[in-house]
């Protein structure tokens, strides 16, 4: 299954909608990608349909967001020239760069 | 670097570890409560779902009301939070090594209570590691605290409580459930819970397993495949579905390793999540000094998580001489009390007897190494 769409939640029966976040934009590989203040890098991108944030460095295989809670360290991308920065765990700011990281980082 | 020196350090600020830092410092102590996330109340704003129990325990309140209350309550409470601060290390002399962003911190403390909390277990198939194959408990954090999909078509492995009730919570995000498959012959989590999935339309495969996911940069299907009674798949059972998120609900495993650093002693118990710290009926290790509660201790739930923190917080206040002996000990009855009711019934009786285990091993431990202890 291909994901097209934005992927954020409206209209949930428990959950009251969020306070009006502040919109910022954040650059995935030089591309725009809208995002909330308040929100980890992790789910702006998954919310954009972004779900490979990193190559293993032998077989160059894609990692995605595996625990969401900073333990696993499978969505680290580089951020702000920044490797191994755990994407589930750092907030967005307005102008972030991101890139995926491949192997180690540099 | 910089050194902070404190009565108690509380390590983690999830439900065990707020309610340990309030208790603390209500009763007069200097606390201070150490997180590495940007906000307090650890996985309690996900939990969308009533709590079960009885009013003392907050039963019929959803978990994120629950972590808004605490964090009310350890505001007034005077103890100091301090967030985006790893506690990396406990060394000798009780001293935690805390690194928050550019900053390096050594806190000394008369007290450390440890609430570091636990993770979800991983399971291994081919196809296993793909993007889009997650924790169910990172998918509840991903649409209850972030509110953003996973992915449109989800399927969940493991029928427990936490399988049953973030399939629920994906299908009130308006993400579709393909099914939920079990390995064991029967649904592991409460039928009132179960029974709300079927009515659904989510089928609960028991005895089914994941042969394996495949796509090519992130998961576009998966196959699943029945079990026979000694767990082997049965040939021409196989079934392809087409989603794009798998969920794993096969667990959790108590985050021990600073514990394990601090010299404490452990037994293993398979019914709490694995190895696990001794402690005593007050959650002192088997380092007097060092006091654990929550999931860390072994795995629960919220409810049993918030009274282990209390516990722990009277505990360190009467070892300050903050409460004298009779008061602290009215008030750790109260919670044992409460304790105790958590951990009945079907689930619970499980959870009692393995509890009462770990409690009495770590008497013989005292009997065995200190002269005249345990008595």
């Amino acid at each position: 299954m291909e994901i097209t769409e934005e992927l954020r939640i409206k209209n949930h029966p428990i959950l009251q909608e969020p306070e009006v976040q502040k919109e910022v934009t954040i650059f995935y590989n030089g591309e725009p990608v809208k995002a909330y203040e308040g929100e980890p890098i992790s789910a702006a991108l998954m919310a954009a349909g972004i779900r490979t944030f990193r190559r293993t460095v032998r077989r160059n295989e894609p990692r995605g967001v595996f625990c969401a809670i900073g333990r696993c360290t499978d969505c680290m991308m580089v951020v702000d020239g920044r490797p191994n920065t755990r994407t589930c765990m750092t907030m967005v700011q307005d102008g972030m760069r991101i890139e995926p990281q491949f192997g180690f980082g540099k | 670097m910089r050194k902070i020196s404190t009565e108690v350090a509380v390590i983690g600020a999830g439900p065990a570890g707020l309610c340990a830092a309030i208790e603390a410092a209500k009763a007069g102590a200097q606390v201070m409560l150490f997180d590495e996330n940007v906000l307090p109340g650890g996985q309690l704003f996900k939990q969308i779902h009533k709590f079960f129990g009885s009013k003392e325990h907050l039963a019929g309140i959803r978990g994120y009301e629950i972590g808004r209350q605490l964090l009310k309550e350890v505001e007034q409470s005077g103890a100091q939070v301090m967030l985006n601060s790893v506690a990396y290390g406990i060394f000798p002399g009780l001293s935690i090594g805390v690194v928050q962003g550019e900053h390096h911190y050594e806190v000394t403390a008369k007290k450390i209570i440890l609430a570091a909390g636990g993770k979800e277990n991983y399971m291994s198939f081919p196809g296993s590691t793909l993007p889009g194959v997650m924790g169910a408990g990172a998918a509840q954090t991903l649409i209850n605290v972030n509110r953003v999909m996973p992915g449109k078509r989800v399927l969940m492995v493991g029928s427990g409580n936490v399988g049953l009730i973030v399939s629920y919570q994906l299908l009130q995000a308006g993400i579709s459930v393909a099914a939920i498959v079990e390995g064991a012959p029967l649904i592991g989590g409460y039928g009132v819970h179960a029974g709300k999935i079927r009515r659904a339309g989510v089928p609960i495969l028991v005895s089914h397993t994941i042969k394996e996911a495949y796509g090519k940069n992130a998961v576009e299907g998966v196959v699943i495949a029945a079990l026979d009674e000694q767990w082997k798949i049965i040939p021409g059972s196989e079934q392809d579905m087409a989603v794009d998120t798998i969920c794993l609900a096969v667990g959790l495993s108590p985050m021990t390793e600073l514990a394990w650093m601090a010299g404490c002693e452990f037994i293993f118990i398979p019914a709490l999540g694995g190895h696990v710290p001794m402690h005593d009926e007050n959650m002192a290790t088997t380092n007097p000094d060092l006091l654990v509660a929550g999931d860390v201790t072994g795995v629960e739930e919220a409810s049993s998580a918030m009274e282990e923190g209390k516990l722990a917080g009277i505990a360190a206040a009467e070892a300050l001489g903050y409460l004298d002996a009779g008061e602290a000990e009215k008030r750790k009855t109260e919670v044992r009390q409460r304790l105790s009711i958590l951990r009945t019934g079907l689930f619970g009786e499980k959870r009692r007897s393995a509890k009462s285990s770990q409690i009495d091993a770590m008497k013989n431990y005292l009997k065995k190494n200190l002269p005249g202890g345990g008595m």
